[in-house]
């Protein structure tokens, strides 16, 4: 019944190898329409996808197994782990191959449809922000390099969608680099800016020194395990080798370690602190990449590794490795929402929100001590929900922020303010995303969050009680930003005469920001827990029934004071309180602003230690030792050619002379051995 | 005798075929006109060849065991008519050129026969006509250009230590009937002891294989005639001469003297060694690129051979069919490029010739770096993969704890030094053609659309044979 899914990974890949070799011979326009019109099918095949199967009933088969479905589900009421076609493409031994595969399970599922539904909108949207503009944003052409961006964007998306349905960990881990890869071209992508440039580097750098870790925990995983199979219920033989591991005293230590050297590479990715670093730099790509790539999909990959391994962690003693991921995560969910209370940039105060929303997520994932839903599970369905929800919100509030600097042509909020007048349709998509990250009733961020929040306080009530705060603070930080950029002093009015005029953007920009915008409004009441639980038993979301527990009401409580709380500060022209707090707490003020030195506390490690400690002695080694030893074999290679040059002489009886020595020596050789 | 039985020599039916195809064909006709369409002939049929070499066959036993195939043997035959094939694709201007286009593509497949007659032998009499059978019409296809000099001497010289290398392994076959009073594999295989007389029987026809293979000290021809022959046939005898004789080798080592697997793999080792080094000590400081290209091929050799060094013969044929098949499409791209480039500027085959080579013909350049890049086995061209291979399968069944063990990973060790070293002149190529500055680099010009075409086969071989794993996997499942 899926065997069409191979497309969805060959479409994308053929599309960016169309667009990158003859893209620069076709129109501008024609290579993003090839592109749009591919990732258009693939969005149709996703939902096709997902529709079959959550709602199959009847038979199919997949690599010679048999299902039997009803309404998706099998006779064990959970959904199948359907393996659609496994091709060994390495074989490293008898046990350990290198498998490129496609598999569907509910999570990676959920994943296709997200990001085909961003992917796409994000190809119909760069339409119009991709576009060189006039004075009066009359549209003049398609920005230089434009079939570039699109081959890019259909790499990345095969390459998303192939981290997502891998069948073993190092299929993972090379569509895993292959977004890391697509990731630094898209943030680099005007390349002439040095920002850009520094900032592609940054992320790359700091990503693969994450991911360095990742592989090691493959290796670890690999080497004792025997496979890099994770799905425990597609390979049956895995819980066998898994529990021989564990269960051996001398390797118990292997599976904690290997797995939490894993996250540490989903760390990287998901902007975990302190590998937070890379993500507010990484704003400096175009803003329909940071709504793609640095929202919506790539980041939360680590989120979806964790969540791969899931059972893995609950089953094989490293319950404690996942609390220390809740911690990790608490702290930066705090951190980053300490910060973005400040940013003066709207993209990176988006991005530092993203850090904070992404650690919830890892949270809720963390908190959990079993599989069972109810009891100590909850945070598994909770995580993949608002991962499901963030993504559409956080996209939609990434492209608004799009559509504001395309009319003001800055990022900064200095330049904003006032206008709600002059961009109506961008502020309402916006508005809705703030409520919806803040957590109002009835929109999407509500329910996800709150489930996070119960999950939380089903593991210790102190940990509940402060993602709460936190979830105060991002209603306060999101609003802040919100009535800085749609209302206070408008920089227009101050000065119309010889400044340019806000206006709407293009329904090419507004259509995806609407749409988007819908969706962030009701996916709150998708029965989620019915599809993703930990268990893959249906689940039940209370809230959906209304019935609002504590936690709900204390979440609703610290959402409302943080919206008055910015409503107060920022919604008037002149910000009194918040230019008062600045200058009673300088230092405070000034910290926040500069990320609390993160960032210059990894300069001073790199270049202080690092460079200093191991660098200078491994270029010394590597100038002396490694460079002395080729030149040597160099040198001796030059010399000892020249010294045998007369060998070949040319003259045929030289050659039969040698021939017949080098014969009778040969047999000396052999028969002394006998 | 049983007629019957020349129903079971399928490749080698196709191709008497196709010569007698070849032969009307030239015979009828007779002037430039209708010689046009000798050259899409010749390739049709080859192509054609390579896909009956392709349909599944079962191993046979013909003859009361003169002629004896595995599906190993026609896996090799396919890879060998596939390179053919290509020859004969790149051939075609030059050919037409020299007007004698139906002897040249009748010596090609006459040898391409001899060969294939040799690898399917199971008797040391069939072998040794076999490659006889490829070796008598491979001299005059050297000397094709009669009428330049050093294309005779080249003819000459490989004539003649062709006749003393083949004297000298009759003589050692000659022991081995000695010995055993058969020259059935079969029978040598099932009575084989470790004697003096065994010994020297196996190195002194060992040394007439080692000759066909150009392994060092069988190699000094190499040179003069890789320099002196036509390019074409350059390109062909370092490709389809030398994975033959590889495949034939390994085959009887194991086959026939299997028993003697301690000795033999002794005398691999240093063969090995010895031609992977010397090779490269003399490839670094080679100005002419044909001959470069010869001291490559002997160094090449050597890592063919590297496959014997293992002890199960399944992973050993699979990896070095993989590496004659990665090889011949780097090689054949190399040498197209150089046949093609000569033709088009006056017979210029110096390094030299080719500085600055990227700013006038930046295609031609980049498939060349391809090919080089994948002879020196830089990921993630084919060419890595298939020295992987080859180190893999001769690893197998080594123990490091025993001397035997360490020796090999030893040898295995200066093989990859060597790479490094080849790494160095082969990127000497690259640089001739990107870095260095010339003030007259060779004009623009345009390939005709038959060595478009090869190159299109060759570089796609070398893009894609090694990350599509299933070329591997297939042939390690056919063999």
């Amino acid at each position: 019944m899926f065997d069409y899914a191979f497309l969805i990974l060959l479409l994308p890949f053929l599309s960016a190898i169309v667009l990158g070799l003859a893209g620069m011979k076709m129109p501008r326009p024609v290579a993003g329409f090839i592109g749009t019109t591919m990732l258009g099918v693939l969005f149709a095949m996703s939902l096709y996808t997902a529709y079959h199967y959550f709602f199959y009933t009847g038979e199919y088969t997949a690599m010679g197994q048999t299902f039997n479905v009803v309404d998706g589900r099998l006779a064990s009421g959970v959904y199948p782990t359907v393996t659609v076609f496994n091709i060994t493409w390495l074989k490293f031994s008898e046990f350990l191959t290198f498998n490129i595969g496609f598999r569907l399970s509910p999570i990676s599922v959920m994943m296709l449809v997200v990001i085909t539904t961003i992917s796409f909108m994000v190809h119909i949207y760069s339409f119009g922000y991709m576009a060189e503009r006039d004075e009066k944003y009359k549209f003049e052409e398609y920005e230089h390099g434009f079939q570039r961006f699109y081959a890019y964007l259909s790499m990345f998306t095969m390459s998303m969608l192939g981290l997502v349905v891998a069948t073993n960990v190092f299929q993972m881990y090379l569509f895993w680099e292959l977004v890391g890869v697509c990731s630094y071209l898209l943030i680099g992508f005007y390349y002439p800016k040095h920002t850009a440039v520094h900032a592609s580097k940054k992320a790359f750098i700091v990503t693969r020194f994450a991911d360095l870790f990742f592989l090691i925990g493959i290796l670890f995983f690999s080497f004792y395990v025997g496979t890099f199979n994770y799905d425990l219920s597609a390979d049956p033989s895995l819980v066998g080798k898994l529990t021989a591991v564990a269960t051996n005293p001398n390797t118990a230590w292997v599976i904690p370690t290997a797995l939490f050297l894993m996250f540490i590479g989903g760390a990287g990715k998901s902007a975990m602190f302190p590998l937070h670093i890379w993500l507010p730099d990484a704003m400096e790509g175009p803003t329909p990449v940071s709504a793609l790539i640095h929202a919506a999909t790539m980041v939360v990959a680590g989120v979806f590794q964790v969540a791969s391994m899931f059972p893995i962690y609950i089953k094989f003693g490293a319950v404690e490795q996942l609390h220390w991921i809740a911690y990790i995560a608490a702290f930066t969910a705090f951190y980053a929402a300490a910060v973005a209370c400040c940013q003066r940039d709207i993209k990176r105060g988006l991005a530092f929100s993203t850090i904070s929303q992404i650690a919830y997520m890892l949270v809720a994932l963390g908190v959990c001590f079993a599989i069972e839903n109810e009891e100590g599970g909850l945070g598994y369905m909770a995580s993949m929900f608002h991962l499901f929800t963030h993504a559409m919100f956080k996209a939609l509030l990434f492209l608004c922020s799009g559509a504001i600097i395309v009319i003001i042509g800055s990022n900064f909020k200095e330049y904003m303010g006032g206008l709600h007048k002059y961009m109506p349709i961008t502020n309402a998509c916006f508005l809705i995303g703030c409520i919806a990250i803040s957590g109002v009733w009835p929109f999407a961020g509500f329910f996800s969050k709150d489930e996070i929040v119960s999950a939380c306080f089903q593991f210790s009530p102190a940990l509940g009680w402060f993602m709460t705060l936190v979830s105060g603070m991002t209603a306060f930080y999101m609003f802040r930003l919100y009535y800085v950029i749609f209302w206070g002093k408008s920089y227009y009015e101050e000065d119309p005469e010889n400044r340019r005029k806000p206006q709407e953007v293009p329904f090419v920009m507004w259509g995806p920001l609407v749409f988007l915008a819908i969706i962030s409004i009701f996916a709150g009441w998708i029965p989620f827990g019915h599809f993703v639980s930990a268990t893959g038993q249906s689940a039940e979301i209370h809230l959906q029934h209304f019935h609002f527990s504590s936690v709900a009401w204390f979440s609703l409580l610290a959402a409302a004071i943080g919206i008055s709380l910015a409503t107060w500060m920022y919604m008037p022209k002149n910000n009194p309180v918040a230019d008062m707090l600045a200058k009673r707490m300088p230092v405070m003020h000034k910290a926040a602003l500069n990320r609390f030195y993160i960032d210059n506390v990894w300069q001073f490690f790199t270049h202080k230690v690092v460079f200093r400690f191991f660098s200078i002695p491994i270029a010394w080694f590597d100038r002396q030792v490694i460079d002395g030893t080729f030149n040597f074999l160099a040198w001796g290679t030059q010399e000892a050619g020249e010294s045998i040059r007369p060998w070949q002489s040319g003259d045929v009886r030289h050659y039969a002379i040698w021939f017949i020595t080098g014969t009778v020596a040969l047999t000396l050789v052999i028969l002394c051995l006998i | 005798m049983n007629y019957s039985d020349f129903f079971q020599m399928i490749p080698e039916a196709s191709l008497v075929a196709i010569l007698i195809i070849l032969f009307v064909a030239d015979f009828v006709s007779a002037n430039t006109e209708e010689r046009k369409w000798f050259n899409p002939l010749a390739c049709v049929l080859m192509l054609v060849n390579t896909i009956v070499c392709l349909l599944p066959m079962e191993a046979v036993t013909a003859f009361g065991g003169m002629y004896v195939t595995s599906t190993a043997v026609n896996v090799m035959k396919a890879i060998l008519s596939l390179g053919t094939f290509i020859v004969v694709l790149q051939s075609r201007v030059w050919a037409a050129k020299s007007g004698k286009e139906g002897e040249f593509y009748m010596l090609i497949v006459s040898t391409l026969l001899g060969m294939n007659m040799m690898m399917s032998a199971g008797n040391f009499l069939m072998f040794f006509l076999g490659l006889e059978m490829a070796s008598v019409p491979m001299a005059c296809a050297i000397a094709f250009d009669k009428y330049r000099n050093n294309s005779a001497e080249a003819a000459a010289k490989f004539i003649i230590t062709a006749t003393f290398s083949s004297g000298v392994m009759l003589y050692g076959i000659s022991f081995i009937y000695a010995a055993y009073g058969t020259m059935y594999f079969s029978d040598i295989a099932a009575s084989l002891q470790a004697t003096p007389l065994t010994v020297m029987g196996l190195v002194f026809f060992f040394s007439g294989l080692g000759f066909k293979i150009s392994l060092v000290p069988f190699h000094f021809w190499t040179a003069d005639t890789y320099q002196g022959a036509p390019t074409t046939v350059t390109g062909y005898l370092s490709v389809i001469s030398k994975g033959a004789a590889a495949f034939t080798l390994l085959s009887i080592l194991f086959h026939v003297f299997g028993g003697m697997i301690a000795y033999w793999h002794v005398l691999m080792m240093i063969v090995i060694a010895l031609s992977i080094t010397i090779a490269n000590l003399f490839a670094i400081r080679q100005s002419e690129l044909k001959r470069f290209m010869a001291f490559s091929s002997i160094s090449q050799a050597g890592y063919i051979m590297l496959a014997t060094l293992g002890n199960d013969w399944n992973t050993s044929i699979a990896s070095l069919s993989y590496y004659v098949l990665i090889y011949v499409v780097a090689n054949m791209a190399v040498f197209t490029i150089i046949s093609v480039v000569e033709q088009n500027n006056g017979g210029k085959t110096e390094i030299s010739d080719y500085d600055g080579f990227y700013k006038t013909n930046p295609r031609l350049s980049f498939l060349m770096t391809l090919a080089m890049f994948s002879l020196g086995g830089i990921p993630p061209f084919a060419g890595m993969f298939s020295k992987f291979f080859v180190f893999m399968a001769g690893v197998k069944g080594a123990d490091i704890t025993t001397t035997e063990g360490a020796w090999i990973y030893g040898i295995l060790f200066v093989a990859l030094i060597n790479t490094v070293i080849s790494l160095y002149y082969y990127l000497q190529i690259v640089k001739a053609m990107y870095i260095n500055h010339s003030d007259n680099p060779m004009p623009t010009f345009k390939s005709d659309c038959n060595t478009k075409f090869a190159l299109a086969i060759c570089t796609t071989g070398i893009v894609l044979f090694g990350v599509c794993s299933f070329v591997y996997e297939w042939i390690a499942a056919a063999v």
